[in-house]
């Protein structure tokens, strides 16, 4: 097996060695009752050729991004990732290191965390960031667990705006905590829910997403004031890191912790991960956030070097009493998204969701010339919620039998509410061109007939 | 002597090396790299992008107020500032990294490529479900896989990491306890586990029951039977990793299984240490329910210097009614993707959701090219080789390191205490940061708790004899060194890594966790200060 560096004839004085007849006598602690001889019904080994051959086949079944004209976003976008990203997360020194535990011989790892944390906090407009989360999702979960500590309280409240799926990550965790309480406001396509009503003095946190699952900007100053009345804090979404090259950061609008996907930059979108969570808070929080922080300090020689600290919040120092229980994170895809980060620059983040903005703005005023469509946002970056005269989701079935990839029903994530079973939420990006858009319309005129 | 074309000697020996820092601060191919806000502008930019035309935006009142102040790197230096950066680490594919219970194996490149072929890499997970056809059948084909090879009937496949994976079990868990309307609020956990097991635990607001281990490194069915008794009708799991983190595999588990099923409970296993037993034990004929397996372990996607890692989560017939979503059900000879509750079927009761979208696909793909290369008989050869080469090690140096359970045969990692440097001086962190200078990456240090200065080697089954020998000669020169009490070979090693020790007290008294830019008080007293 061409993986295995061990010959028979090794095997054989390496048993002779360790003293045994055989290497079955290695595994004699294992009741004999659940001994194998065999697996059974699994293929044997193959080459190179053959896996290639076995997993191309299904990976041609599947219709690829960039093979149609592409709209679908809802917390995962099509960008274009310069080539140089892909190379350079791919050299061995990083693709193959672990957790970087003894720092002396990782300050490569060490040093790309500790830049990726500086330019999150810069981005989200806040003070920290940490070295990543899973992905958007599960760090908002974090960020609710965190908001409690915080507050001593237990009453999440969570926008209507706030991806379905990221709400149903929050609300399986706090589900299950006792006296955790989860107050989910419903669907709210145009951001016209009045959530201030919602906060009171048993509020641990408010979340909310701008941009919001349905693409609508949503104003988080007065939720973030309303908050701190009740102390309370607001935790900021998004799943869209490019927006926050044209929008104001949530960190300048009051937010406490500011949560979201960085998948956009430099990451592709693999069917859903793996992703990279950002994560962001004030200084005086960081005790209590999630997640492994890496810092800097010297070395014994006084040079400059770096370290993971604040570990006597993590779960091999304080194990029952850690602030989370993660371990590994997001390492490789931090890197793709700060190399990303490192090309475009602060100048070149706005000028990419520029482009974005106006691609957006083109396909808005396209669609809504199409009789019966309706775009429902007014102010939106790169996605917005069209309603169509049908049922969504067969609206974008026969889109797809047209060649055309034109969004997410929203019923797929929200099924059984009549009001949501016409609305679709469209994403263009960068890689749209003028033919993506008119083939979309073209094609949904058609469909709509 | 030989001499080059300019007539200058080039044998060794010919001129003493010189005592002094470089100007520069490098040694010539070890580089010193400033971070990219003290090299970057705000005026280039290394992505050529046009800007739009003239329109009108539809910010509202939304527009970025506040600055952005990052700077930007043009494509050939962004190339240099991580190929120079990733000269500073260690890694798999540069030597040997015997990190205890992180199974540190190879990483084979053709799951890197197939990872990467667009109908995988260039999908997304909410287009519609007739486009993608494929992306269900590699994961139906991953979770076939898995659940043969453990011997389950089910498994979650989206948890994102071990830890997650873990807190996916106990999730399953809980809810089950739920839904037969009980109340079970402890978790036994035994001492030598994992730090995230009773992280996790405590996480849903379980109670830690601790239970110590016997004299030979392993767990008392006996003293799980106690606690039990103490805790009647209150136990709600017991988290066992097996083998154990004592390299250990746990020989009364199906006593232990059976003991906890009488009482009610349920079995979660830390898979972490899987690539022992693959193809030599299934963990469902041992009595578990819920066991997580790390695919960036067992199923050699690579770590990333911390991730992104993978953990699916098998479970036995009783939990898996409880499984998240979202799940892929096997209808006939159809694949039907579950993502929402008005999708269940009677029988189907998830606990909720672990995670956006589907789970770490990249990583699904890495880990079912593996598979496939390997086949049933590669991957049972493989844990032989990882058993054979941790046992090995472990007489290749028993005579001179300590084992702290006897010279009894250990799974795929051995485990040694700090009793044989003792009265030398030397502690086992400068023991192993002298490694670091032999160029070699450290064992697991510290860990499990129960053992003194604890050395936990795993050389995993990438390792060759030579690499081996090799390996066993340093430790044991190590070992007659630190005997001889040549003590500044360890107390300030490492002598030759990028960086010497590290302050990591400064680091958690005064984090530093982001870049600011200097102010003109930062600068002075360091110039002072040369």
């Amino acid at each position: 097996m061409r993986y295995l560096p061990l010959s028979d004839s090794d095997r054989a004085n390496m048993l002779a060695q360790v003293g045994v007849g055989t290497i079955d006598e290695l595994f004699a602690d294992i009741p004999e009752s659940a001994r194998l001889k065999e697996l059974e019904n699994l293929p044997r080994r193959k080459s190179e050729m053959e896996v290639e051959r076995h997993l191309n086949k299904l990976a041609s079944k599947n219709t690829s991004a960039s093979s149609v004209p592409f709209f679908v976003g809802a917390g995962a976008y099509k960008h274009h990732v310069p080539s140089t990203v892909d190379h350079l997360i791919q050299r061995s020194e990083f693709l193959t290191s672990y957790t970087p535990y003894q720092p002396e011989i990782t300050q490569g790892t060490l040093q790309a965390l500790f830049e990726f944390q500086t330019q999150v906090a810069e981005l989200t407009g806040m003070e920290v960031a940490n070295a990543s989360m899973y992905d958007g999702s599960t760090g908002t979960a974090e960020a609710v667990l965190m908001a409690h500590r915080v507050t001593r309280k237990k009453k999440a409240v969570l926008s209507g705006g706030l991806h379905p799926q990221y709400r149903e990550v929050v609300e399986g965790i706090t589900s299950q905590l006792p006296g955790g309480e989860v107050v989910s406001l419903p669907a709210d396509p145009m951001g016209t829910e009045d959530i201030l009503a919602q906060i009171d003095d048993e509020t641990s946190c408010v979340v909310v997403q701008s941009p919001s699952f349905y693409g609508q900007l949503i104003d988080l100053k007065p939720i973030a004031d309303k908050a701190h009345q009740h102390k309370a804090l607001l935790i900021a979404v998004f799943t869209e890191v490019v927006s926050l090259g044209l929008i104001e950061s949530p960190g300048a609008q009051g937010a406490d912790i500011v949560v979201g996907e960085g998948q956009s930059l430099g990451n592709p979108l693999t069917f859903g991960g793996p992703y990279v969570g950002l994560f962001a808070t004030r200084q005086k929080y960081v005790r209590n956030m999630p997640g492994r922080v890496c810092g800097e300090t010297v070395d014994a020689e006084g040079k400059r070097g770096f370290v993971l600290t604040l570990s006597t919040r993590e779960q091999h120092i304080r194990r029952d009493k850690a602030t989370s229980n993660i371990c590994t994170n997001s390492g490789l895809c931090c890197l793709a998204f700060s190399i990303h980060m490192t090309l475009l620059g602060g100048s070149g983040l706005s000028r990419l969701a520029r482009i974005n903005h106006a691609n957006a703005i083109k396909l808005a005023d396209a669609l809504a010339a199409v009789d019966g469509v309706e775009v429902l946002n007014e102010a939106f970056f790169n996605e917005f919620t069209i309603k169509v005269p049908a049922n969504a989701n067969d609206v974008i079935e026969a889109l797809a039998v047209n060649g055309v990839l034109g969004g997410l029903p929203v019923s797929r994530l929200e099924p059984g509410q009549s009001e949501l079973e016409n609305l679709i939420v469209v994403a263009s990006t960068e890689v749209n061109t003028d033919e993506d858009r008119a083939a979309f319309v073209e094609a949904l005129k058609e469909v709509l007939g | 002597m030989s001499m080059n074309t300019q007539g200058r000697p080039t044998a060794p020996g010919t001129a003493d090396a010189p005592v002094h820092t470089t100007f520069t601060g490098n040694k010539a191919l070890n580089m010193e790299e400033p971070l990219i806000f003290e090299i970057g502008r705000s005026d280039i930019c290394g992505v050529d992008l046009d800007e739009p035309e003239e329109f009108t935006p539809r910010l509202g009142s939304h527009a970025r107020q506040s600055g952005l102040d990052l700077p930007a790197l043009s494509e050939p230096e962004t190339m240099r500032h991580y190929v120079r950066m990733s000269r500073n680490n260690y890694a798999i594919d540069s030597g040997l990294y015997p990190l205890g219970s992180c199974t540190m194996k190879h990483n084979p490149r053709l799951n890197e490529k197939m990872a990467r072929v667009p109908g995988f890499a260039d999908v997304h997970p909410l287009q519609p479900v007739s486009t993608v056809p494929g992306a269900f059948e590699v994961i139906a084909e991953l979770a076939d896989w898995l659940m043969k090879l453990t011997g389950t009937s089910a498994v979650a496949m989206s948890p994102k990491a071990g830890a997650h994976g873990e807190q996916c079990g106990m999730m399953a868990i809980k809810k089950a306890i739920m839904e037969k309307g009980e109340d079970r609020s402890i978790v036994l956990v035994p001492e030598s586990a994992h730090g995230t097991n009773p992280a996790t635990a405590a996480l849903l607001g379980f109670k830690v029951v601790s239970i110590p281990a016997r004299d030979n490194g392993t767990v008392d069915p006996s003293a799980v039977i106690e606690k039990i008794k103490e805790n009647e009708g209150k136990v709600a799991a017991l988290m066992l990793t097996n083998p154990n983190t004592c390299g250990l595999f746990e020989p009364d588990i199906i006593a232990i299984a059976d003991a906890i099923h009488e009482a009610g409970a349920y079995f979660y296993c830390d898979g972490a240490n899987f690539n022992a037993i693959v193809g030599k034990a299934k963990p469902g004929d041992l009595g578990v329910d819920a066991m997580h397996i790390n695919l960036h372990k067992t199923f050699s996607t690579p770590h990333g210097g911390g991730g992104p890692g993978s953990g699916p989560v098998v479970l036995s017939e009783r939990l898996a009614p409880y499984a998240p979503l979202p799940f892929i059900r096997q209808k006939d000879d159809a694949l039907e993707v579950v993502e929402t509750e008005t999708q269940l079927e009677p029988g189907e009761v998830p606990f909720g959701r672990m995670t956006a979208f589907h789970g770490q696909m990249g990583m699904f793909v890495r880990a079912l090219s593996y598979m496939l290369s390997h086949g049933s008989d590669g991957l049972k050869q493989a844990s032989e080789d990882a058993v054979l080469n941790a046992n090995y090690v472990r007489v290749g140096l028993q005579d001179l390191m300590t084992l702290p359970y006897g010279e009894n045969p250990c799974m795929h990692e051995v485990l040694f205490d700090d009793t044989f440097l003792k009265d030398t001086g030397v502690t086992t962190l400068d023991f192993a940061k002298a490694m670091i200078d032999e160029g070699y990456h450290p064992m697991t240090m510290y860990f499990p708790l129960v053992v003194h200065g604890a050395m936990l080697i795993e050389p995993t089954e990438s390792e060759s004899l030579a690499s081996l020998d090799l390996f066993v000669a340093t430790l044991r020169d190590l070992v007659m060194s630190a005997k001889r009490g040549e003590t500044q070979r360890f107390e300030g090693a490492p002598y030759l890594a990028p960086r010497r020790r590290l302050d990591e007290t400064q680091a958690a008294r005064k984090p530093i966790l982001r870049w600011t830019p200097p102010t003109p008080t930062d600068v002075e007293p360091k110039a002072a200060a040369e």
